[in-house]
């Protein structure tokens, strides 16, 4: 259990933590998202009594990390998959942090063989790629058989069989009945691996929900109607009556419509006495992506603005026409369903909205308070 | 809090011993001390007679011997500094202090393996230069039997491990190999010869560090154009461990309340 009390964190003017409060849990894979500078390795430092807190106070079980007796068997941790000597052999550098609290070397060979090293034990850690160094830093996290594991961003640099693997073991490890807390910048990473989630941005509580809930709260469900056809002509005018109805249409760039506000059902009627055809009417939900994305816009430390290309700017003859909603955005493709991207760093209401302005604001965005 | 002693010194151990700076600063630190020294000695050997009469006089083979050593213990300093300092700059530290939050044994475990090491190979280097420099000098030479020499042998490799400690401590208030070292080098190759060079500074030179330790290693009080000094061999080696225990404590002070 980690709990943290209005931990705040200050470098100079900036503030890095703003007055945190939460709870971490064993038995759970708790996740703890946030957009880049937003606080989550701060916090994580904290926690690990690396960096002072400007205020507040956080504890493991009932305990300032640096008055844990023999803190290592209690406590685990992945801060930097480079935070190593790399001069050192990966299993000199374990079997190092293994003698801090007197584990024996037989389980260093066991970390090595949990994280698939065993290969790379004798080699020289500069040689490593990013991914071999998550590896070796969540072994050294395994080291003491803690109760209690921080990861900081680790499926950072992994292909996809180490997410996967990352993933797996997270899950295991909080099955055993550990406090696992995995910082992440990604949602969809999040989504699938937490049961748990702490959002921040800008150093501040965003949300503290169970990943359910988080889904349910901020996914909106919209269709995807396809009208017979590949000239526009039939696609406006069906936009066109969706809209009479009360829906909210937006055009997709590879011609489809994607709307929200009416049920499936509504939609084939309309396009029956309309004496259109459809040749695609399917059910989607918005992606937790955006919703986090929403959640977040407003605490984003780095926002990138449009490249205006001043100089190189030339009518592309390729270009997709301009839709009559909201700009035109690329396609995103992703695992199970269209994911809508981005939505655009300007003009806050760009793309996918719900049927009412707010609607799925109301229920998380910026206000933590409502929200758990 | 409460982390054993003897694990932190095993891991410290393990930590020296498997990296490849450890191996070139102490081989450099020994090689350049008999090496230079030995040539010195060779020059002096060859000119003894046409040397004035008081320097024949005042003449003192052991510090002789180790006259090499102003050149070795720049490498001693600069093993001292990256002993700590590579913790900083690779980031291992995080890692080593997640492992052991306490700080004062981390710390201290890390110091006293690597002056340990250091005073192990300072002691092997004196006694290497001591005899190779007296060789050479031949029946200018002095016996390791004589009065006070055993003293002045032991106290040089003693010199060389304070002069690493006390790098390690500075290195821990500054927690960079690159501003470590570039203070620490041009201090004691030139402000610290500088200031002892001069009869106006010399009074404040006597009491750096280096200056004051290096009174270990003499025989004869006044030897060789060096000045009286208002402090004998141990005086002069006090007023080093003084120097050494405040780069300590500072480095102590900085690891405890400073973010890691
Ligand atoms: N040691 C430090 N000194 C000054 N600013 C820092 C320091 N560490 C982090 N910051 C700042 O604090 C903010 C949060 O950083 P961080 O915790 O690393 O965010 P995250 O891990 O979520 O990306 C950033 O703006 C970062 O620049
Ligand atoms: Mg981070």
């Amino acid at each position: 259990m980690i709990e943290a009390v209005g931990l705040t964190k200050r470098f100079g003017a900036k503030t890095a933590v703003d007055q945190l409060s939460f709870q971490v849990r064993p038995g759970h894979v708790t996740g703890f998202l946030g957009p880049n500078g937003s606080g989550k390795s701060t916090t994580m430092r904290m926690i690990l009594g690396l960096d002072r807190p400007t205020a507040g106070h956080v504890t493991i079980n009932g305990h300032a990390f640096r008055e844990l007796p023999n803190a290592q068997r209690h406590v685990g941790a992945l801060l930097d998959a480079k935070a190593m000597h790399g001069g050192r052999r990966a299993r000199t550098h374990l079997l190092s942090i293994a003698q801090l609290s007197g584990i024996p070397e037989k389980r260093v060979d066991e970390v090595l063989a949990v994280v698939g090293l065993q290969d790379a034990a004798r080699q020289r850690t500069k040689g490593f790629s990013l991914g071999m160094g998550q590896r070796l830093g969540i072994a050294t996290a395994l080291l003491g058989d803690p109760q209690v594991l921080l990861f900081d961003e680790p499926v950072n640099g992994l292909d996809p069989e180490g997410i996967l693997w990352v993933r797996n073991l997270m899950r295991r490890l909080a099955a055993e009945g550990r406090t696992v807390f995995v910082s992440s910048h990604l949602m969809s990473e999040m989504a699938v691996t937490a049961d748990h989630l702490i959002v921040i941005g800008r150093g501040r509580l965003l949300a503290d929900m169970s990943t359910q809930e988080f889904i349910t709260h901020n996914s909106a469900g919209f269709a995807r109607v396809r009208v017979a056809g590949t000239g526009p002509d039939g696609r406006d005018a069906f936009a066109e009556i969706l809209r009479k109805d009360g829906a909210r249409v937006l055009q997709e760039p590879d011609g489809a419509l994607r709307v929200t506000g009416l049920e499936l059902p509504r939609i084939s009627d309309l396009a029956h006495e309309g004496g259109l055809r459809l040749w695609e009417l399917s059910p989607h939900r918005a992606s937790l992506e955006e919703a986090y994305m929403r959640m977040t816009r407003s605490s984003v430390e780095y926002t990138s603005t449009d490249d205006p290309r001043a100089q190189l700017w030339e009518t592309d003859p390729l270009a997709l026409p301009q839709w009559e909603e909201g700009p035109a955005a690329p396609e995103v493709p992703q695992t199970g369903f269209f994911a809508p991207p981005p939505p655009a760093a300007t003009g806050g209401s760009g793309f996918l909205m719900p049927s009412e302005p707010g609607e799925l604001a109301a229920s998380a965005q910026n206000n933590p308070e409502a929200s758990r | 809090m409460t982390v054993a002693l003897p694990a932190v010194l095993n891991s410290e151990w393990t930590k020296i011993r498997t990296v490849s700076s450890t191996v070139w600063t102490l081989a450099i630190a020994l090689i350049a001390t008999v090496g230079f020294g030995a040539g010195f000695c060779a020059l002096i050997s060859s000119a003894f007679d046409s040397m004035p009469e008081i320097e024949r006089a005042t003449f003192d083979p052991t510090l002789m011997s180790f006259s090499g050593m102003q050149f070795g213990q720049l490498a001693m300093i600069v093993f001292g500094v990256l002993v700590v300092s590579t913790e900083y700059s690779t980031g291992m530290i995080r890692a080593s202090l997640a492992a052991v939050p306490g700080r004062g044994s981390f710390l201290l475990g890390k110091l006293t393996v690597a002056t340990a090491l250091a005073l192990l190979v300072g002691l092997t280097t004196s006694f290497v230069a001591f005899f190779v420099g007296q060789a050479i000098l031949g029946e200018h030479g002095i016996g390791i039997g004589e009065e006070n020499v055993l003293r002045a042998v032991i106290g040089a490799g003693v010199y060389m491990a304070l002069l690493a400690l006390f790098s390690m401590g500075v290195a821990t208030m500054l927690r960079s190999s690159v501003a470590s070292i570039s203070i620490l080098i041009p201090f004691f190759l030139i402000v610290s010869n500088l200031l002892s060079g001069f009869e106006v500074t010399r009074k404040y030179g006597q009491y750096l560090p280096d200056k004051a330790g290096s009174k270990i290693m003499q025989i004869v009080p006044d030897a060789m154009g060096r000045g009286e000094t208002p402090y004998g061999p141990w005086g002069g080696l006090a007023i080093m461990l003084l120097w050494v225990a405040a780069a300590v404590l500072g480095g102590y002070f900085v690891l405890k309340n400073r973010d890691a």
